[in-house]
């Protein structure tokens, strides 16, 4: 499987069909993106005549107006804490459940565990409308923990798995020494077990980051109050006041999905593994 | 060796912070305290908001009920009966038909050429494959209002490439004969990345001297590629299926900025019909039976797949 060899000749038909192929697929890609980035810097006019090509002249005022206006700023802060309370949680919870799947045996943890891997089989949107019931009558309805709560709950038959399939990789002769020792089992997952397993926390914890953060669906039903809610519901609804103003909207999904690009390219090795993680079987 | 040491340092940590430790009961006490905290967060979260939810979806389901106060006015299965006779059930439900049947005829073939171009080592093939797979972490929010640029009759990019030509242009997400079609190519502009991933995964744990040997018995590239990778990814292609399946099943947000599952219900999916029928409605009843009518299919095929597709793994 070398290209090397190919490449090297003067002329090669596949070698160009390939490269075609491929910009081909590059250009599908990356022209409704390029459009989207530019369209923000056009006015209205000149994105109905000029949608492809870069701005005549550049409307920097359209991306300055949403960044110095306070309602950007809140649905970024909204979506942050949301986001954040379902990592922080989904990474206590599932660590401390994989960690008694993987080191200790007890009666049923095979049962239980395919239990909890129940949770892959179907989508959140079969039960929501029980959900938004249960939420409100936990009195969580229009709050940040009545979205965050559920999306944990939800990302937690991938995590623990994911967790534990790592935590086992931990020798057991190390656990049976530290045991020896007098180390507790508490004191050998605070202190080596989590240690020890900071790709794979960056890992799920990333995931849950990149799902929470596009989520529509579960703020949707349980938030009301515009001031709680997250980006996606927020750009939504700015769609609907500025409904064929592009310009002003195409700068808002700009800045908006500037962060997931920008995390994207810091985290990217962790984001690949952990989203195709599925892929490889434990 | 870096581990080793990890390994070392936090045992040091760990022992010293447990002075006394060694006085402890059996080994038994400290496994039963941590079955005790350690299990009961995630298997109450995990009950409370999945496992309990697709139950009560069941009980709502045999009731008439606007959400408020109790479900008192018990209907049997009348709801079942009422989504069947939806027209837009049967729409929503081909539409799911129709995106499975293009991620299997179109996005997989796509992804696994992309990937059997992209696996080898050239200059650009990494920032290639970051590119493909760029859409896939973007929201489906997002991505939705994108193409609903893309698509716009009066400024988008289809509509500037028709005017060119001096055509009329079309308003493809308004009109019942192409809405599904703009939709379902929005589906393969997002999602085909994310299987191509896949098989680079895939393709980089190979056993390279299965490759070699081939090629050293006189295959040539294409025999190679037909006979020995291809085959090799099968558990992969099916995993592969698996996804695109599972993910039609529960597409939503994709289809909302881009048509609502309008007009006329022509493009919505099972979740987004669940979602204008059941959920924005708060017919609690009738919603729930969308519901568990989608929970059995999903669970029905998971468990058919696994059975036949995925036995050996």
């Amino acid at each position: 499987m070398s290209s090397t060899q190919t490449s090297r000749a003067p002329f090669d038909p596949a070698g160009l069909f390939k490269a075609l192929f491929l910009a081909a697929i590059a250009i599908f890609v990356l022209v409704p993106l390029l459009a989207t980035v530019l369209g923000g810097f056009k006015s209205l006019g000149e994105l109905r005549v000029n949608p492809f090509g870069l701005p005549q002249h550049w409307e920097w005022q359209n991306y300055a107006d949403i960044l110095f206006s306070a309602r950007y700023w809140q649905l970024l802060r909204n979506s942050l804490i949301i986001s954040s309370l379902a990592v922080t949680l989904t990474l206590i919870v599932a660590s401390m459940a994989a960690f008694a799947f993987a080191h200790v045996r007890f009666y049923g943890s095979s049962m239980l565990l395919s239990y909890l891997t129940l949770g892959l089989l179907f989508p959140a949107a079969t039960a929501v409308l029980p959900l938004f019931i249960k939420v409100r009558d936990l009195g969580l309805l229009d709050t940040y923990f009545g979205v965050a709560l559920p999306q944990v709950a939800f990302s937690l038959a991938m995590s623990v798995l994911l967790l534990r399939r790592f935590f086992k990789d931990i020798p057991y002769e190390l656990l049976e020494a530290a045991l020896v020792d007098g180390c507790s089992y508490i004191k050998f997952f605070r202190y080596v077990t989590l240690p020890l397993s900071r790709p794979i926390l960056a890992t799920v914890g990333t995931i849950t980051f990149v799902n929470s953060w596009n989520a529509y669906l579960l703020p949707l039903v349980m938030l009301n109050t515009d001031a709680l809610y997250p980006w996606p519901l927020g750009i939504m609804v700015y769609q609907g006041e500025y409904s064929s103003e592009w310009h002003l909207i195409l700068a808002f999904i700009t800045l908006t999905i500037l962060p997931t690009v920008v995390l994207f390219l810091l985290a990217q090795k962790h984001i690949v593994a952990g989203l195709t993680a599925g892929a490889v079987k434990g | 060796m870096a581990r080793r040491i990890a390994f070392a340092s936090a045992m040091d940590v760990a022992a010293e912070r447990a002075p006394q430790a060694a006085v402890r009961g059996p080994r038994w006490d400290g496994r039963f305290t941590v079955l005790i905290l350690f299990l009961p967060p995630a298997l109450l979260l995990f009950t409370l908001f999945v496992v309990l939810p697709i139950g009560e979806a069941a009980w709502y389901s045999a009731f008439n009920w606007n959400g408020f106060g109790r479900p008192t006015n018990w209907i049997g299965f009348d709801n079942y009966r009422f989504v069947l006779e939806t027209r837009a059930f049967w729409l929503a439900l081909r539409n799911n038909g129709l995106i499975i049947a293009v991620s299997l005829a179109i996005q997989l073939p796509l992804a696994l050429t992309l990937a059997l171009m992209l696996a080898e080592r050239f200059r650009g093939a990494v920032a290639l494959r970051m590119l493909f797979f760029m859409p896939y972490i973007l929201a489906e929010i997002a991505t939705g209002l994108i193409f609903s640029f893309v698509y716009d009759g009066d400024y988008g990019l289809v509509a500037s490439i028709w005017r060119t030509f001096g055509a009329e242009p079309p308003h493809l997400l308004a009109s019942t004969d192409t809405a599904m079609l703009a939709v379902l190519i929005v589906i393969v502009w997002k999602y085909f990345g994310f299987h191509m991933m896949l098989f680079i995964a895939a393709l980089q744990g190979l056993d390279k001297s299965l490759i070699e040997a081939a090629r050293i018995d006189g295959a040539t590239r294409t025999q190679t590629l037909r006979h020995v990778v291809v085959p090799l990814l099968y558990p992969t292609i099916r995993l592969s299926v698996f996804f695109a399946i599972i993910g039609s099943l529960q597409l939503f947000d994709l289809v909302m900025p881009l048509t609502r599952g309008g007009p006329a219900d022509s493009s919505n999916t099972m979740v987004s019909f669940l979602y204008n029928n059941g959920i924005s409605r708060m017919r609690v009843g009738y919603g729930s039976a969308i519901g568990v009518i989608l929970f059995v299919i999903c669970v029905t095929f998971a468990f058919t797949y696994k059975r036949w597709f995925m036995r050996d793994e």
